[in-house]
């Protein structure tokens, strides 16, 4: 870690370099460079400017609202926010455990969110990157670049997504932001048909998905900048079954530090504030999370594919398991710290979804109609899964109207907060010291932080709301060059 | 036989202004009960994605329906035509990159297509429509509604009013 980076000993004196907002990554996200006099980077900061209003948005309302409610977050991930808005009210209503066919249905949702929104990330967000490399001209590294090169490549990963998302339909009745989790089990039964339909498929999507976690570890292999980019050691958090499986949907917390030693296991998630707390820092609306013990210089960590895949002992499914032993041998056997393995790990975990899905196909209690359960009433429920970006919390309190009177979420984004800026300042200090910026350069920087695919607000995307906008700002503040970037490419100087 | 019609109202209608694609979205729901002779595909997202390539399959025309934070107001209309490699940012794709992904993926041109951008200026989660962008919804539906009326590409395009455009009207396909 480089804390010299994060805080300059006199920040005054020092230029500053901000790219607003992160290409390709979802909302309004700003990176700051101060540069001191010799233009090398002496503070490195991403700021996430609007991430805030979430708990707001929930209070007041009545509990049987809110996993709908949720949805609305994010455009993105409104099944993860569904799922575990839907635990968190669970325990409201004193559903401890749910019926056999309630939770597999929410298992299946789960799964097909994972595949829908992992195929996304890769074939949207990554693999232009690691297809084409980090310098390679802007117009290449999107998804129609990607078309252009490797069509077949290109029309999976649409195929894939929409798989993920009828599995959704099948379940929700929409294929977004429909209605499915209710306090206590699921609002409707899976139609033998939909099953059907959904079993036609999944071979064909175990297949590819086999195909793109070959073309992942393949990328990450041939290509030493992989490997060398933006590893640091860290600590690394996820939810596994209470036999070290990994589970995506429910179980216990798990932490291990750099070193792969055990920091915390088999915590109830309903005490997770007991073994994290977050740090509030003067720059930023974001919150720093970490883990009590190791206190807040040493306790941040990381979640999401890369932290499951180092925490887990084992992935539940055969295929998925194997592609899982051959990612902790490129480790040689330990943890994986390269930033760029979350691309591996993501596609691991999107065949593991398939497989799952497969698997809940076959099994005969997803059919049936025992849906909903209660128990004895309770005025605060913590709901946890791993959404697909990592560990995502819900945390609410009602008042005797049923009402929420206090929320608290802890979303994938915010655990990865201060590895997100561990990885601009890595890349910064290699990539940036004492050099121009340029697109190339500026995409070493993007590269870094698209690994973790953070949502950066959950932000609206009205035309003519994402235009990438770069400043040089002196030491007196003033803006000394800018560069606009428009939704339609063009490149202008932003007066006109 | 009538044109086929797919309409994306696109944004999320607990962002203030940026409800407008859907609101407009659900007008033109009710108003297929009008017209059980036209063929119209509604499609609502928060944001547009690789699989709404999907969407324009067999449509004969599309209309993309979006708050605009930058156009004139009460709202613009432009024709697009499928951009390779302009889509800089965010999940979301521009229409033209839709455009682009149905054509690459499926081997077949797009049918034509026109944005419609509706100024909206207030986007902060939880807030309503302000009444600003309320009026200009109003406006706008009765332009949809006058182009869902007549199907057909050339009364769209004669609909592209020059006073009111501020973007570039046609693009290159």
């Amino acid at each position: 870690m480089s804390p010299f980076l994060e805080t300059a000993a006199n920040p005054r004196s020092l230029r500053r370099v901000v790219i607003e907002p992160v290409t390709r990554v979802e909302g309004h996200g700003k990176v700051t460079l101060l540069l001191d006099d010799e233009g090398r980077v002496r503070q490195a900061r991403l700021h996430i400017v609007e991430f805030r209003g979430f708990e707001k948005f929930i209070q007041g309302r009545p509990y049987w609202e809110v996993p709908v409610l949720v949805q609305r977050l994010c455009g993105i991930c409104p099944v993860s926010h569904h799922l575990a808005a839907g635990k968190a009210v669970d325990m409201l209503v004193g559903a401890r455990r749910l019926t056999p066919t309630a939770e597999k249905l929410r298992r299946l949702l789960h799964a097909g969110q994972i595949v829908q929104s992992h195929a996304l990330h890769f074939f949207h967000l990554a693999s232009p990157d690691l297809l084409f490399g980090f310098d390679s001209e802007r117009d290449r590294r999107n998804i129609v670049g990607v078309i252009g090169a490797e069509p077949e490549l290109a029309r999976k990963g649409v195929l894939l997504r929409k798989y993920g998302q009828e599995v959704i339909r099948h379940i929700t009745g929409k294929r977004v932001h429909g209605k499915a989790v209710v306090p206590g089990g699921m609002n409707k039964e899976l139609t033998q048909s939909a099953r059907d339909e959904m079993r036609r498929g999944i071979g064909e999507i175990i297949g590819w998905s086999r195909e793109a976690v070959a073309i992942g570890r393949r990328l990450f292999e041939s290509s030493e900048q992989s490997a060398q980019f933006a590893v640091f050691p860290s600590n690394y958090m996820g939810l596994v079954a209470p036999n070290g499986e990994s589970d995506l949907y429910d179980g216990v917390l798990r932490a291990k530090d750099a070193a792969g030693k055990i920091i915390f296991d088999q915590v109830d998630y309903t005490k997770y504030n007991r073994f994290l707390r977050e740090e509030v820092k003067p720059w930023t609306y974001m919150k720093f999370p970490f883990i009590v013990s190791l206190g807040e210089e040493e306790g941040w960590y990381r979640v999401g594919p890369l932290a499951r895949l180092n925490v887990a002992d084992r992935l539940g499914t055969p295929l998925a398991e194997a592609e899982r032993q051959a990612f902790r041998a490129a480790a040689g056997g330990g943890m994986q710290h390269a930033t760029l393995a979350y691309h591996w790990a993501r596609l691991i975990e999107m065949l593991h979804a398939a497989e799952r899905i497969e698997r809940l196909l076959d099994d005969p209690d997803i059919l049936g109609a025992d849906l909903v359960t209660s128990g004895e009433r309770a005025f605060e429920g913590v709901g946890v899964v791993e959404a697909p970006r990592g560990t995502l919390f819900h945390h609410y309190k009602v008042d005797e109207n049923d009402l929420v009177v206090r929320a608290n979420l802890i979303v994938s984004t915010t655990h990865n907060n201060q590895a997100m800026n561990e990885s601009v300042r890595s890349v910064a200090a290699r990539y940036l010291d004492g050099k121009e910026l340029t697109e190339g350069l500026l995409n070493h920087i993007e590269v870094a932080i698209r690994a973790y695919d953070p949502c950066l607000s959950c932000a609206t995307h009205a035309l003519g709301r994402m235009p990438l906008q770069v400043e040089l700002v002196d030491a007196g503040g003033s803006v000394i060059s800018r560069m606009v970037k428009g939704s339609d490419g063009r490149v202008t100087d932003g007066e006109g | 036989m009538l044109p086929r019609i797919v309409v994306f109202g696109c944004g999320n209608p607990s962002r203030g202004d940026d409800a407008l694609g859907s609101l407009l979205l659900e007008r033109v729901e009710a108003w297929r009960a009008e017209r059980p002779d036209l063929d119209v595909r509604c499609v609502a997202d928060f944001q547009l994605q690789i699989e709404h390539a999907l969407d324009l399959s067999d449509r004969d025309l599309a209309l993309f329906v979006d708050a605009d934070a930058s156009c004139a107001p009460p709202f613009v209309l432009r024709r697009v035509a499928p951009v390779a490699g302009t889509s800089h940012s965010t999940h979301a794709l521009s229409p033209g990159a839709v455009l682009h992904v149905y054509r690459t993926a499926t081997g077949e041109t797009p049918p034509p297509a026109w944005v419609l951008g509706v100024r909206g200026d207030e986007f902060e989660l939880g807030d309503p429509l302000s009444p600003t962008a309320a009026g200009y919804l109003e406006a706008a539906w009765l332009e949809m509604r006058a182009m869902l009326q007549r199907p057909d590409a050339e009364a769209w395009d004669a609909r592209l009013h020059a006073a009111r455009t501020t973007k570039v009207a046609l693009q290159a396909p």
